[in-house]
């Protein structure tokens, strides 16, 4: 079997914030990625699904087990590992161009040259001809795109989504969908994608992993058997979605219970 | 952000298509310059009016013109109220009667204390805000006292000033530095603080040293608000020179204006007034234009980081 792209084991996550009570994101979990695999995370809101990108990321340290990509323990932050939010956090006084190229410049790579990889991101994501435009000009979904194109100029191996399309229509959704396949397949990066929409883990998903209700744990790996594209008249997709939307309502109840105990 | 982009859209195709139709043919002017001459059109219909109930007062008699001379008074003696401008920049200099030049050089000598002022206390205000926002040892050491030295008045600081620096320019320039200095220096902290999570996220996935994230990411993020804090502050900039002119230096346009009060010279006071909101506007109007050069990403007139 070849290295695991990602391996996450037994992780967990205690966040301590000043002045309140600590408190357990994540307990004990346990999973790998494979390299090239595109894995959806699901589950009720709160049980840590932002964290773990977070851990991956290296953006915030675990509170136990152990993190690795490619082998290497993660430590700190890296290029390799691109993470992409709910809202394009791209730089408001940057060119899309320059956003894009913002990782390259980081790294002292010749303007020239930073150039041309920008414009080489920006074409395969669609927006070739918005190379000058200010973020602001541009709708949610070119944004999303970009913010796309920013880590891809990165060559990363992962590539993690936290919510990625949440604030768009549904029509733009399911055209970033379609976009974000391609780029999986052109790339070759694994890709951890977190969302609330059944639909879009369905569609998406090589394997689709659920989590509990807060502290989040595995509670299940589902892998989606159906031939890409995916077809939500497919009686087995409709068999999927019955039965994550019944994953699901077990544990928001829990959630619910939980918080109404406090 | 997206309904934002939405309402500039309508913003400026708006006028275009309501201005067309009065459009008389073979005349036409861009959405941009009919904006322009609308604010000019306004400004002079302004002015007149402000000016036009001044004369009328005059002319009924309830404006007594020594102590309120109008406009068309103060502004037809300028011959003579310019020989009360000095060529040199000397203190207690008497009056040589240089003319034009003899007041462009007053302006400027008053115009460049304000702007080095304001160059220095932002500069230096923004050095030492993101110090002690980084460094704790500092800012448990310097934040007491500056948050005591802030809400003190800069004439209040005039006396420390002449004391320190004696008479000359400095006492003037130093004045001014602290009118924006503090306001800068709380701020910086504060803007630090606000800025977006996620960029320092991304700045910190693509490799940025701490130094890189601070002047690629931190500062382009808080720029816009500081530089709205320097505007807020300018007016209060042009009140305190002048005031350090009349005692600090005893050059420029504050001394005239202390000159032309203890003379009573009612026209020469006018003259110099007319004088100073002309620069706090072209000041205005100037710092406006910096900030749309060189922080092209916010509108005008928007201040905050986002
Ligand atoms: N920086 C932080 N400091 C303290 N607690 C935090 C922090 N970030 C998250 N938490 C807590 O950790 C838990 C998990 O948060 P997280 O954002 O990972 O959930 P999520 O699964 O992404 O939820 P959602 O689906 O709503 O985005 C929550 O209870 C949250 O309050
Ligand atoms: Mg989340």
């Amino acid at each position: 079997m070849t290295r695991p792209a990602v391996s996450i084991q037994s992780v967990s996550k205690r966040w301590t914030p000043e002045g309140r009570a600590p408190v357990q994101a994540l307990s004990d979990l346990t999973f790998d990625v494979a390299p090239g695999e595109f894995i959806v995370l699901l589950g009720p809101s709160g049980c840590g699904k932002s964290t773990l990108l977070y851990m991956i990321a290296g953006l915030e340290e675990v509170s136990g087990g152990r993190i690795a990509c490619d082998g290497e323990p993660v430590t700190e932050p890296s290029a390799e590992r691109g993470l992409i939010f709910q809202e394009a956090s791209l730089f408001p006084w940057l060119t899309i161009a320059d956003n894009v190229a913002f990782g390259l410049s980081v790294q002292h790579v010749q303007p020239v040259r930073r150039r041309e990889i920008a414009v080489e991101m920006l074409k395969r994501v669609g927006l070739g001809d918005m190379l000058d435009k200010k973020p602001d000009e541009l709708s949610g979904g070119m944004r999303q795109r970009a913010a796309c194109a920013r880590a891809l100029a990165m060559r990363p191996k992962v590539l993690m989504m936290d919510e990625p399309f949440a604030a768009l229509d549904v029509q733009t959704r399911a055209r970033m969908q379609d976009f974000l396949l391609q780029i999986w397949r052109d790339s070759g990066a694994s890709i951890l994608l977190v969302t609330h929409s059944i639909d879009e883990a369905i569609s998406l998903a090589d394997r689709v992993v659920v989590f509990t209700a807060r502290p989040g744990r595995v509670k299940t790996i589902v892998p989606i058997d159906l031939p890409r594209p995916r077809e939500s008249r497919d009686p087995r997709y409709h068999a999927y979605r019955d039965m994550f939307a019944e994953l699901l309502a077990d544990e928001v109840d829990r959630a619910f219970a939980e918080q109404e105990a406090v | 952000m997206s309904a934002d982009a939405g309402r500039t859209g309508l913003g400026e195709a708006a006028p275009a298509r309501g201005g067309a139709p009065l459009d008389p043919p073979g005349f036409s002017l861009s959405p941009a310059w009919r904006r322009r001459l609308s604010t000019l059109v306004w400004g002079v219909v302004s002015v007149g009016l402000f000016a036009g109930i001044w004369e009328g007062l005059w002319a009924l008699g309830y404006a007594d013109p020594l102590l309120l001379p109008p406009p068309h008074l103060f502004l037809a003696d300028i011959p003579g109220t310019l020989q009360f401008f000095d060529r040199s920049n000397r203190v207690g200099s008497v009056a040589t009667g240089g003319g034009v030049g003899a007041l462009l050089i007053t302006m400027a000598w008053t115009t460049m204390r304000v702007v080095v002022g304001l160059a220095l206390g932002f500069a230096c205000g923004v050095a030492v805000g993101a110090t002690i926002h980084y460094v704790k040892f500092l800012r448990n050491l310097l934040l007491p006292t500056i948050l005591l030295l802030a809400p003190i008045s800069p004439v209040a600081w005039l006396p420390v000033a002449i004391f320190v620096f004696g008479i000359g320019d400095v006492p003037a320039i130093f004045l001014v530095f602290i009118t924006v200095f503090f306001a800068i220096v709380l701020s910086t902290g504060a803007q630090i603080e606000s800025v977006p999570k996620n960029y320092i996220h991304v700045a910190r996935i693509m490799g940025a040293s701490q130094r890189q994230t601070f002047w690629k990411v931190i500062l382009p993020a808080i720029l816009p608000s500081l530089f709205m804090t320097l505007r807020l502050n300018l007016f209060a900039a042009w009140m305190v020179v002048l005031i350090a002119e009349t005692v600090g230096v005893g050059t420029g346009l504050g001394q005239i204006t202390s000159m032309a009060r203890s003379t009573f010279n009612a026209k020469l006071v006018f003259f110099t007034m007319a004088i100073i909101g002309l620069l706090g506007f072209l000041s205005d109007f100037a710092l406006r234009q910096v900030q749309r050069r060189m922080l092209w990403w916010i509108a005008p007139n928007q201040g905050g980081a986002r």
